[in-house]
């Protein structure tokens, strides 16, 4: 039983240790941001073109910085200021196309908005009769309103049934694993089976609004179910249960509490995926046609769409087709903006109250 | 994809008459409705998956073994229809995940740990909304703009790297308009960016916070701290985001018909004046003619692509689950 006690280590043998390594002042990457915009700015006034002025303002600055940091704060930190920068401009590089797609679309599309644009078709009856997109605004609305009522009810129930009743057995697991492989589907391939269901049904010349419905739902449907699937399975149990603690069937369980609690999740769900499908070109270019005339009539006839229209004025390439494609771009552009707006709106206001 | 909670148990009744979950058995005919419908729904989803296989096949069969002549001045059978088309197909999608992986990487790591708080969602919302805009708008701003835009490029790729021993024979002789298979990749770059950000965004933001703390305790800066504990936990979902950005890649028409100026010469050159097409633009551009003979070779082109992006896709679910599944061990 011998406490032996360690010898206090000699004063000389200290080594002292920084505990804090040399950094770069907070503010140096503003600062080489700053120069590297100035240096830019001022490539541009002396005349170079806005990309090189652009690039050589972020190569200078992917350069100065880490260089600096090489100096003051050693490998490991010229690293990091590194890839902090280059993750940074691909962010930057991202916005780029997206803010010149809307720019170009607003610039060159809403100047052709007007009441005559949107309220003629192309068919016309006299020579100098102008021409609008009035039939293939209606078109868009009836093929895409037919897509809802197809993609909805089959959509919600679904989910239904793989939340309340599959739980998890084999079915809903498939159904699941399913449903995402299917959200992949080229919309060409949905287009291609509508348009062989159709013309094995119907005959090889048939052609209708309805059958684009039918191709879009396929793409739709996938979105709805994802969308209901997460909203349902945020309802919390205790409300199922003290539903059935009542004496409430579980049909009616579902349809007067699961649901209306969700209710503002799945509405935002399914406005997305209307957004998503109204702008689908390849399916409706093969099976909805094109038509001069405004077609009201769902079932039967060709029955042109924004996008199939914007699609065949860009084939044509000649400038007024050019001014007309861009016109209705701007139009589709603002009914999906619209769309998804009212998505992040309907969810805000139906959202259940937290506390 | 938000974290699911756990499996909840059926209430049970403790009465050996009923079935586990009596809250079915209460609601007699209404219940037995419902719960049809909502089965019949679920099968109509798995109907229709099997349902474009079977019709596509029923009407495209025939499609793969036509007279020569049917298969246009081109090819003289099905393969060799389908093979130059099927290299368009992956030319356009490589050039596109080349250039929109990294930046879906960058962008996802900026959303998740770059960016501060009051940064982060409106640059999820930026993002989201270029997956809102409609393809063919996409295509509008390719061929009328970005095509224009991207000839001084093409020139000075040809004039920089043309002579070069292996990069010479990607930048031959480039296009005069803009309208290469270079210009379609970039345009169908875009269109992918959103999904593939979307899902490294979200296992990029799953990390465990206290790996990501560890790694920061003992001292490594941001980025070692990404690449010691945010990468690793994240690669399967990366892996599969990049194939299911390739899934959309292979399937998406418009960008490809509205920008690529159509050749049929099979070339390493991905700036020529006109390149082969891919099997989705293909369809839309072909479907016109409707004769028969050609619409069967064009369904059985579609088979072809459905069956290809089915695989991509299956197997980058297969990934995603698989990982899933380790995760919640």
């Amino acid at each position: 039983m011998t406490t032996t006690l360690l010898a206090a280590p000699e004063e000389k043998e200290r080594v002292h240790v920084p505990l804090v390594r040399p950094r770069l002042p907070r503010l140096a990457p503003a600062v080489v941001g700053g120069t590297a915009t100035a240096l830019a700015l001022l490539l541009l006034v002396l005349g170079t073109g806005l990309v090189t002025a652009a690039a050589t303002g972020a190569l200078v600055h992917l350069l100065v910085l880490p260089l600096w940091a090489l100096a003051v704060e050693g490998r490991r930190g010229a690293t990091d200021r590194m890839m902090t920068g280059l993750v940074w401009a691909t962010f930057t590089i991202a916005v780029v196309p997206l803010v010149s797609l809307l720019w170009r679309v607003v610039s060159e599309g809403a100047g052709r908005i007007d009441g005559t644009f949107l309220s003629y078709s192309f068919f016309r009856t006299q020579i100098e009769q102008p021409v609008g997109i009035y039939h293939a605004i209606i078109g868009t609305l009836l093929v895409t309103l037919g897509a809802a009522a197809i993609s909805v009810p089959v959509g919600v129930m679904a989910a239904i049934y793989l939340v309340e009743y599959g739980k998890g057995n084999k079915l809903a697991k498939a159904i699941t694993f399913l449903v995402d492989v299917m959200t992949g589907i080229p919309s060409i391939v949905a287009g291609l089976f509508a348009f062989a269901l159709f013309t094995l049904i119907f005959g090889p010349a048939h052609v209708s609004g309805f059958g684009g419905s039918v191709a879009l739902s396929l793409l739709m449907v996938p979105i709805v179910v994802r969308a209901t699937e997460e909203m349902l399975r945020l309802v919390p149990d205790d409300l199922r249960e003290a539903s059935y603690a009542l004496g409430t069937p579980k049909w009616r369980t579902i349809v007067k509490i699961v649901l209306p609690t969700a209710l503002g999740g799945i509405l935002t769900g399914i406005t997305l995926a209307t957004a998503r499908v109204i702008g689908e070109t390849a399916p409706l270019l093969l099976i909805a046609g094109a038509t001069d005339r405004t077609n009201m009539n769902l079932f039967d006839g060709a029955m042109t769409t924004l996008p199939v229209l914007i699609y065949g004025q860009n084939l044509r390439g000649d400038a007024p087709a050019e001014a007309i494609a861009w016109g209705a771009a701007f139009v589709l552009i603002v009914i999906v903006m619209v769309l998804n707006l009212v998505a992040r709106i309907v969810g805000r206001v139906l959202a259940p109250p937290t506390r | 994809m938000t974290a699911r909670p756990a499996e909840r148990t059926a209430p049970t009744t403790g009465r050996p008459d009923l079935p586990a979950d009596w809250t079915s058995v209460r609601g007699g005919v209404g219940d037995r409705i419902f719960a049809g419908g909502a089965l019949a729904a679920g099968l109509t989803i798995l109907a229709a998956l099997a349902g474009v296989f079977v019709f596509l096949l029923a009407k495209g069969a025939t499609g793969f073994g036509k007279p020569s002549e049917v298969y246009g001045p081109h090819a003289e059978s099905f393969l060799g229809y389908v093979f130059p088309l099927l290299v368009g197909t992956f030319t356009a999608s490589a050039i596109a995940l080349v250039i929109a992986v990294p930046l879906a990487f960058g962008i996802a790591l900026v959303i998740s740990h770059y960016a501060p708080r009051w940064l982060s969602a409106p640059a999820a919302f930026v993002i989201d909304l270029l997956a809102a805009v409609p393809s063919v708008v996409y295509g509008l701003w390719g061929a009328f703009f970005l095509a224009r835009q991207l000839v001084p490029m093409h020139e000075w790729l040809h004039a920089t790297f043309g002579g070069w021993p292996v990069l010479g024979a990607l930048f031959g002789e480039p296009n005069t308009a803009g309208r290469s298979i270079l210009t379609a990749g970039i345009v169908l770059a875009v269109m992918i960016l959103p999904i593939i950000t979307a899902i490294t965004r979200e296992v990029f933001s799953r990390t465990p916070r206290l790996h990501e703390e560890a790694a920061l305790a003992l001292g490594a800066t941001r980025w070692e701290m990404i690449r010691m504990t945010v990468f690793p936990y994240a690669r399967s979902g990366m892996v599969s985001a990049v194939m299911l950005g390739l899934g959309r890649a292979l399937g998406e028409t418009m960008a490809v018909t509205m920008v690529l100026s159509v050749g049929f010469d099979l070339s390493w050159n991905i700036i020529a004046q006109s390149s082969p097409t891919s099997i989705a633009a293909n369809i839309a551009l072909k479907y016109k003619e409707r004769s028969a003979d050609m619409l069967e070779v064009l369904v059985a082109t579609g088979l072809v692509l459905f069956l290809l992006t089915f695989l991509v896709n299956f197997a980058a679910r297969w990934v995603i689950g698989r990982s899933e599944r380790r995760m919640a061990r």
